[in-house]
């Protein structure tokens, strides 16, 4: 199975390249951007077949050091 | 008084650094990342600073998983003095041994000028040679040096006197130039034995080259 994680900078962290893409969605005139958050998608192939256990294992990767929680959210999808 | 410079794949001012701390009259070593232990003996270490592991993922992040970092935060643990210079400081974070974390600077650039900095807090053996308020001049060279904590660690970081440095023009009034918290530019650990930050003290060692106020700032470190 594979896993998806996405990292973003949490609400209210500044995201100075979601602002500058939102800059510049502006100034081609795409109406109705509210806000631009970027982040990066890690995808993990697992060998793993339990799907409880590849979460716990995923989400320990994300603490330890897919993630910084300090300054970052993650979410983990498993497909 | 000898200095140990940590050296990942992709440390860069390693030797700046040994150059800075032997025209101090220190005795140096630089040390692998794969080393499990420091040298016996060391009064400093010193993470320098660079691209390690070319910041993959996030600047500092896979440093921290080095075999020496093992080593490395006994040291910081027992009360060793522990230096992070730009890269250094990132790795610092990452491993928990200083507080916040360094974000993307604001204006997504990359930096790389000489910058005055005004001494916030002078009651550690890293800034005790300068006075409070003084403003030195030193270089930065960052991409991700945009200092992040939030409300309550920042109180926290006043409270105790945890700020070092912070980013002003050459009359002390804040200038900052990526967008850290405060205008932050280094902080240290609550025990004040663990520093880091973005500029460059070791760049600052002649005036030929356009400062020499890093000199006082490592000397701190000689006493």
């Amino acid at each position: 199975m594979k896993a998806i994680v996405n990292v973003f900078l949490k609400a209210g962290v500044l995201d100075s390249q979601g602002k500058a893409v939102h800059h510049a969605l502006d100034s081609l005139h795409f109406e109705g951007v509210e806000d631009v958050r970027i982040g990066k998608q890690i995808v993990l192939q697992l060998s793993h077949t339990d799907k409880e256990k590849a979460m716990a294992e995923v989400e320990k990767m994300c603490e330890e050091i897919l993630a910084n929680t300090v300054i970052e959210d993650y979410n983990i999808e498993l497909v | 008084m000898k200095v140990a410079v940590l050296q990942f794949p992709g440390t860069n001012c390693e030797l700046d650094t040994v150059y800075a701390f032997e025209k101090l009259g220190a005795q140096t070593q630089i040390v692998w990342h794969k080393e499990e232990s420091l040298p016996e003996d060391t009064d400093l270490l010193v993470v320098a600073g660079g691209f390690s592991y070319g910041d993959y993922l996030r600047s500092g992040a896979i440093a921290k998983f080095s075999p020496v970092m093992k080593a490395v935060k006994e040291y910081a643990a027992n009360g060793g003095k522990v230096l992070g210079i730009c890269n250094g400081f990132q790795v610092l974070t990452e491993a928990g041994l200083l507080p916040g974390a360094l974000k993307r600077n604001e204006g997504l650039h990359f930096i790389s000028k000489h910058h005055h900095l005004k001494v916030e807090n002078n009651d550690n053996i890293f800034l005790e040679k300068l006075n409070k308020g003084d403003v030195v001049n030193i270089p930065i060279a960052h991409h991700d040096g945009n200092y992040y904590i939030d409300d309550a660690g920042f109180k926290e970081l006043e409270a105790n006197n945890q700020i070092l440095l912070r980013y002003t023009d050459e009359n002390g009034n804040i200038s900052n130039p990526n967008g850290s918290v405060g205008s932050i530019a280094g902080v240290c650990n609550k025990e004040k034995n663990v520093f880091g930050l973005m500029p460059h003290p070791e760049r600052a060692m002649e005036e030929v080259l356009g400062s020499a106020d890093g000199v006082a700032m490592l000397e701190g470190f000689l006493a």
